[in-house]
C-alpha cells in the first residue's frame, strides 16, 4: 500500500504543475484587455488626411457609436482587411481611421486603391495619437461609444468571422 | 478544377484522418482487453491509412504555397509570390498551424513504422502500442481541425499578395531545423506507447525494453542533431554570436533530451539485468510528457521568447488539456499498474548498475533544474511574487558542476562491469588514464596562448577522462578479443560519447577564449582582433530580391600573413515586414570561426562593427552529430537485426 | 538487516541526500540569479535595489537616444509616462531599437538613479510589447486621459 502511494507521487507533481500552468495561461498579457477600455478616448488635435487644413479633436467621435480603425499604407494586413470594414460601412456603422505613420501620398493612394469605408481619417503620421492608444502595430481598432469612452479594443487582423460574431454584437450592445 | 480544390481536399484528408486515428485507438485497445483478434487487426490498416491521409493533407498544404494559393490565409500570412520556392516549401512549417501539421504527420510516420517493422511483436502488444499512438493523434488531430486550421480560406476577398515569411526563417537552417527535432520530439511517443503498452498488458518484464530500445535511440539521435541544428542555426542567424541562449524554447528542446539520455541508459540495464523496471516506465513517460510540455511552453506564449509562435489564448487551454489527458492518464495507469514489489537485484558499489543509476539520477537532477528555471517565472507569477527572468547565470551555475559530476561517472561507466567488480581491477584499468587525463587537461589551456583558465582546464580534465579509460579498454579488447569483435552497439557507445567530449572541449573553449570586440569602423578604418586584421574596405547598398541591404566589405589578414581573405556581412530590411535583418560574415574553421556582423548604423558614415573570435566552436556541434551517430549505431547492432530476420527488406535503412 | 535491504536503504539515503543538495544548491542559485522587473515609476519610488542587475523597462522617449560621435556609447530615457529612467550603454543596440518601441534593458542602477545597461532587448518583432513592460504601463495608470495630465 505504502509503494502504491509513492507510485502516485509524479502523478501529483504534474497536478501541482499543471495548476501553475493553466494559471499561466490566464496571465497571459495577449488575452487581458487593454488597459483603455471603459476609459475616455484620448484627448488629440489632428488634421484630416483629406484635407489638411481641417482639424479634428475628441468631439469628432461623440454622438454616435464609432469604431476606430488604426491603419498605414505600410501595413499589409490593413489591405486584407479593408473588405471588412467596407461591409461594417455598407451595414451602416460610422467609421473613423487613424492613418498611423503614414505619408499623405501613400494614405490617400491606399484608399484609392483598397477603398475608403471612413467618414473621415484622422493623419496621424507621427504616430502621436496611435501612442496615447497604447497602439503596438496596425490593424487595430478600438470601438467608442456615444459618450467617446472606449468599449472594445481589436488588435490585428478582423476575419470576415470576427465582424459577424464579435464586431457586429458588439456595437449592438452599445448602440 | 481539381487545383482550386486543394485545399477542401487538404482539409477532408486531415477529417478522415481523424476518424481512422479513432479506429485506430479505439478498436485495438478494446480488442486486447477482450482478446479479441479481429478487432486488434484494425491497428495496422488503420495506422497506414492514417498516415496516408495525413500525408495527403500535408502535399496540399505544401501544393497551395507552390502555387502562390493567397485564398489559404495560412499562405497568404507566410509566403509572398516573390519568395524563392524552396522557402516557400519550407515556410509551410514555419508558422503555428503548418507546423502542428508537420508534428501530427511525423506522430503518424512513427506510427506507421511502428506497425511496418513489428511483424516479430505480440499481436496484442502491437495493438496496445498502435492504439495508443491513436489516441495521441486524435487529441492533435482535433486540435489543428478545430483551433488551428491551415487549410482555412480569405474568401471571397483573396489578397493579391502574401506578407511574406518572416525573414529570420529564410534560411537553410530553418528547413532541416524544425522537421528534425519533431522528428525526435515526436519520436518518443513510441517508447510511450510500447511503457503504457507494457503497464497495460501487465507484461512489464524485460521485453518491451528490447523492442523499444532501438525507437528510442533513432529519436534520441534526432532530437540531438536538431537541438545541435537550433544551436547553430541561432549562432550564425541572430548575429550575436551566442549559440546557446538558455531560452525557454530551448530548454523546452533540452528538457526531453535530458530525460531521453536518461532513458536510452535505463531501457539498457532494464533490458540486460532486469532491474529499475518501474523507474525505466516513468521515464519513458516523463521523456514524452516532457517533450508535450515543450510543445505547450512554445505554442500557447505562457512564457515568452525570442521564437515563440503568435500565441492565442484559445489554442493554450487545449494544448494545456491534451497535455493534462495524456501525462495525468499516463501516470495514473503507471501509479495502478507499475509492480507492486520492486524486483530487488543485488549490486555491488561499483558496478555498471550503479553507475548507471547514478547517471541517471544526474540526469535527472539535470532536468528538473532546468525546468524549475524555465517555469519559476511562470510560478512567481502565478504566486503574485513579481515579474522575474531566470537568466543563463542561474542554468550555468547549477549544469557545469551537476556536468563535470556527471562526466566523473560516465569515465567509469564504459570500464566497469555489470553487477560486480573487483576495486582493484577498476584502480588498474583507470588510474594511468586519470592521472593523464588530469595532466593533459591542466597543462593544455598553458599552450594555448599561455592563459590558464580554470573552466578550460576543468572541461578538458573531463573530456580526457571520458575519452582516455575508452582508449584504454579498446587498446585491451583490441589485444584480447580483436576490435573486429566488437558489437556496434559498443561502438555506438563508444562513438556516443565521444560526442560528449568533443561537446564539452567546444564549451570550455568557446565560452573562456572568444574574443569580442565591439568598434565603430568607416571605410578606410581597420582593427586587430585576436591576431587578425580587420580592414574595412567598402561599404555599399544593394538591392536583394526581397530586401534592401548596405553591405560592408572587409579584407581580414593574419597578423605575419601576406594573404588576405574578403568577409561581407549584411544590413537587411525586409520589404514586405520592413524588418531589418542581420546577415553575419563567417569564416569557419574546425578550430576557430571569424564572426563579422553589421550592428547599427552610426549615421556618419560609419558602423557599430561587432567581430568575433570563436575558437572551436564547432566542436559543439560536430559533438551533437557523433552522439546521433553512436545512437544510431547501437540500432544496427546484430541482436537487432537477427530479431527482425522475418521482417520484409527495406528495414535496413530505418534499422 | 540483511545486506539487501542495507543496500536498499543506502540507495534511499543516497537519493534522498543527492536531492537535498540539489534543491538547496537550486535555490540558492535560483535567489542569487534571479532579476526582478522594475519600472520607472518603482525605481524613481526608490523600490529597486542599486548595483544590483535588474531588469526594467518602458517605451523608448522619442527623441531621447544620444550616441557618442567617437565611441558605441549611447544614453536613452525609457519611461512608462509617469517617470522617465536615464540608461546608458555602451555597444550596439538591437535591430529592432527604436524610439516609441517598448524595450527591456538589463543591467545595475548607480547611486544617481543612472541604469547602467549591460543588456538591451527588443524582441525580433515589430508588433511585440514585451510582456512586463505591457504591464508596467498597465500599473502606471496608463490611460491617455491622465497621460497629460501627468506628463506636465
Amino acid at each position: 500500500m505504502k509503494r502504491r502511494l509513492i507510485l502516485l507521487v509524479p502523478l501529483l507533481g504534474f497536478l501541482v504543475l499543471s495548476i501553475f500552468l493553466y494559471r499561466g495561461l490566464s496571465l497571459d498579457p495577449a488575452q487581458r484587455d487593454s488597459a483603455l477600455l471603459a476609459r475616455d478616448f484620448p484627448a488629440f488635435e489632428a488634421s484630416t488626411l483629406e484635407d489638411p487644413e481641417r482639424r479634428v479633436d475628441r468631439s469628432l467621435l461623440e454622438g454616435q457609436v464609432t469604431l476606430v480603425n488604426v491603419w498605414g499604407e505600410w501595413c499589409p494586413t490593413c489591405k486584407q482587411e479593408m473588405p471588412q470594414l467596407l461591409d461594417l460601412a455598407e451595414r451602416g456603422i460610422r467609421l473613423v481611421g487613424i492613418d498611423y505613420k503614414d505619408t499623405r501620398e501613400q494614405g490617400l493612394e491606399f484608399l484609392e486603391e483598397f477603398g475608403n469605408p471612413f467618414e473621415v481619417n484622422i493623419f496621424d503620421p507621427e504616430g502621436e495619437l496611435g501612442f496615447e492608444l497604447g497602439v503596438y502595430g496596425a490593424p487595430e481598432t478600438f470601438l467608442v461609444d456615444r459618450d467617446g469612452i472606449i468599449r472594445y479594443h481589436h488588435t490585428g487582423y478582423i476575419t470576415p468571422q470576427d465582424v459577424r460574431e464579435v464586431i457586429l454584437p458588439e456595437v449592438q450592445k452599445w448602440q | 478544377m481539381l487545383i482550386q480544390m486543394i485545399p477542401e481536399i487538404g482539409h477532408f484528408a486531415l477529417i478522415l484522418a481523424l476518424l481512422m486515428a479513432l479506429v485506430q485507438a479505439l478498436m485495438p485497445l478494446a480488442g486486447a482487453a477482450t482478446r479479441r483478434p479481429l478487432w486488434m487487426a484494425y491497428a495496422r490498416p488503420m495506422a497506414a491509412g492514417q498516415f496516408g491521409f495525413v500525408l495527403l493533407a500535408f502535399l496540399c498544404l505544401s501544393a497551395s504555397y507552390l502555387l502562390d494559393d493567397f485564398s489559404v490565409a495560412n499562405v497568404a500570412n507566410n509566403s509572398n509570390s516573390l519568395l524563392p520556392w524552396y522557402y516557400k516549401v519550407s515556410a509551410v512549417w514555419g508558422n503555428h498551424e503548418g507546423s502542428m501539421l508537420l508534428w501530427i504527420l511525423m506522430l503518424a510516420g512513427w506510427s506507421f513504422a511502428v506497425a511496418c517493422f513489428s511483424r516479430d511483436l505480440p499481436e496484442a502488444m502491437l495493438a496496445r502500442v498502435l492504439g495508443i499512438m491513436g489516441l495521441i493523434s486524435i487529441g492533435f488531430l482535433a486540435f489543428i481541425l478545430i483551433t488551428s486550421n491551415p487549410f482555412e480560406r480569405l474568401l471571397p476577398n483573396v489578397p493579391g499578395d502574401g506578407a511574406d515569411l518572416n525573414p529570420l526563417l529564410q534560411d537553410f537552417g530553418l528547413i532541416i531545423h524544425p522537421p528534425t527535432l519533431y522528428m525526435g520530439y515526436v519520436g518518443f511517443s513510441v517508447v510511450f506507447a510500447f511503457a503504457i503498452a507494457a503497464l497495460l498488458g501487465g507484461r512489464l518484464d524485460a521485453a518491451w525494453t528490447r523492442w523499444a530500445r532501438p525507437w528510442t535511440n533513432i529519436a534520441w539521435a534526432f532530437l540531438t542533431v536538431g537541438i545541435a541544428l537550433g544551436s547553430w542555426w541561432a549562432y550564425y542567424e541572430l548575429g550575436w554570436g551566442g549559440w546557446w541562449f538558455w531560452d525557454p524554447v530551448e530548454n523546452a528542446s533540452l528538457l526531453p533530451w535530458l530525460a531521453g539520455t536518461a532513458l536510452i541508459h535505463s531501457l539498457a540495464v532494464t533490458e540486460k539485468r532486469g532491474a529499475f523496471k518501474s523507474w525505466t516506465v516513468l521515464l519513458a513517460i516523463s521523456t514524452f510528457s516532457l517533450s508535450l510540455l515543450g510543445t505547450f511552453l512554445v505554442r500557447s506564449g505562457v512564457l515568452t521568447s525570442v521564437h515563440a509562435f503568435a500565441n492565442d489564448p484559445s489554442r493554450g487551454f487545449f494544448i494545456l488539456m491534451l497535455l493534462g489527458v495524456t501525462v495525468g492518464l499516463s501516470l495514473l495507469v503507471f501509479a495502478l499498474r507499475a509492480p507492486r514489489v520492486s524486483h530487488a537485484v543485488g549490486f555491488n558499489w561499483l558496478s555498471r548498475d550503479a553507475l548507471l543509476l547514478i547517471n541517471n539520477i544526474l540526469l535527472i537532477i539535470m532536468t528538473v533544474t532546468v525546468l524549475l528555471g524555465t517555469v519559476y517565472p511562470l510560478l512567481l507569477d502565478a504566486l503574485g511574487m513579481g515579474k522575474i527572468s531566470v537568466g543563463p547565470p542561474y542554468f550555468n551555475a547549477l549544469f557545469v558542476p551537476l556536468t563535470v559530476v556527471l562526466c566523473l561517472f560516465m569515465g567509469l561507466g564504459p570500464v566497469s562491469r555489470w553487477k560486480r567488480m573487483a576495486t582493484g581491477e577498476l584502480w588498474r584499468r583507470l588510474a594511468l588514464a586519470g592521472l593523464a587525463a588530469l595532466v593533459i587537461g591542466i597543462l593544455a589551456p598553458l599552450l594555448y596562448g599561455g592563459e590558464w583558465n580554470l573552466w578550460v582546464s576543468l572541461g578538458l580534465v573531463s573530456a580526457l577522462w571520458l575519452v582516455l579509460p575508452i582508449l584504454r579498454d579498446l587498446y585491451d579488447k583490441s589485444r584480447k578479443t580483436g576490435l573486429r569483435r566488437l558489437s556496434l552497439a559498443y561502438w555506438g557507445m563508444v562513438l556516443g560519447h565521444l560526442g560528449v567530449a568533443v561537446t564539452i572541449v567546444g564549451v570550455a573553449v568557446v565560452s573562456n577564449y572568444s574574443v569580442e570586440r565591439n568598434v565603430r569602423l568607416a571605410p578606410g578604418d581597420s582593427v586587430q582582433v585576436a591576431g587578425y586584421e580587420f580592414a574595412m574596405t567598402d561599404l555599399q547598398a544593394r538591392r536583394g530580391p526581397n530586401f534592401l541591404a548596405d553591405t560592408a566589405t572587409f579584407e581580414v589578414r593574419r597578423e605575419g600573413a601576406t594573404r588576405s581573405f574578403t568577409m561581407a556581412p549584411e544590413k537587411r530590411l525586409y520589404l514586405a515586414r520592413g524588418m531589418p535583418m542581420t546577415q553575419v560574415a563567417l569564416r569557419p574553421g574546425l578550430f576557430r570561426d571569424l564572426y563579422v556582423a553589421m550592428g547599427e548604423d552610426l549615421e556618419d558614415g560609419s558602423w557599430a562593427i561587432r567581430i568575433q573570435y570563436k575558437p572551436f566552436v564547432r566542436w559543439l556541434w560536430l559533438g551533437g552529430l557523433l552522439m546521433a551517430a553512436g545512437g544510431v549505431l547501437a540500432v544496427a547492432d546484430r541482436r537487432y537485426r537477427r530479431r527482425r530476420a522475418t521482417a520484409p527488406a527495406g528495414k535496413e535503412a530505418l534499422a | 538487516m540483511t545486506p539487501k535491504r542495507k543496500q536498499k536503504l543506502f540507495v534511499i539515503l543516497g537519493l534522498v541526500s543527492l536531492a537535498a543538495i540539489a534543491i538547496g544548491l537550486t535555490l540558492y542559485a535560483l535567489r542569487s540569479n534571479i532579476n526582478l522587473f522594475f519600472s520607472p515609476i518603482q525605481i524613481a519610488a526608490g523600490e529597486a535595489p542599486i548595483d544590483r542587475q535588474i531588469r526594467a523597462g518602458g517605451m523608448v522617449k522619442e527623441g531621447s537616444v544620444t550616441r557618442n560621435r567617437d565611441s558605441l556609447d549611447v544614453e536613452f530615457v525609457v519611461t512608462d509616462f509617469v517617470e522617465d529612467l536615464a540608461v546608458r550603454y555602451s555597444g550596439i543596440l538591437p535591430d529592432l531599437f527604436r524610439e516609441g518601441q517598448g524595450v527591456v534593458v538589463v543591467g545595475r542602477l548607480t547611486e544617481e538613479g543612472v541604469l547602467r545597461a549591460d543588456e538591451v532587448l527588443a524582441r525580433h518583432d515589430e508588433n511585440y510589447m514585451p510582456t512586463e513592460v505591457a504591464e508596467a504601463l498597465e500599473a502606471a495608470g496608463y490611460s491617455p486621459a491622465d497621460y497629460g495630465v501627468k506628463l506636465d
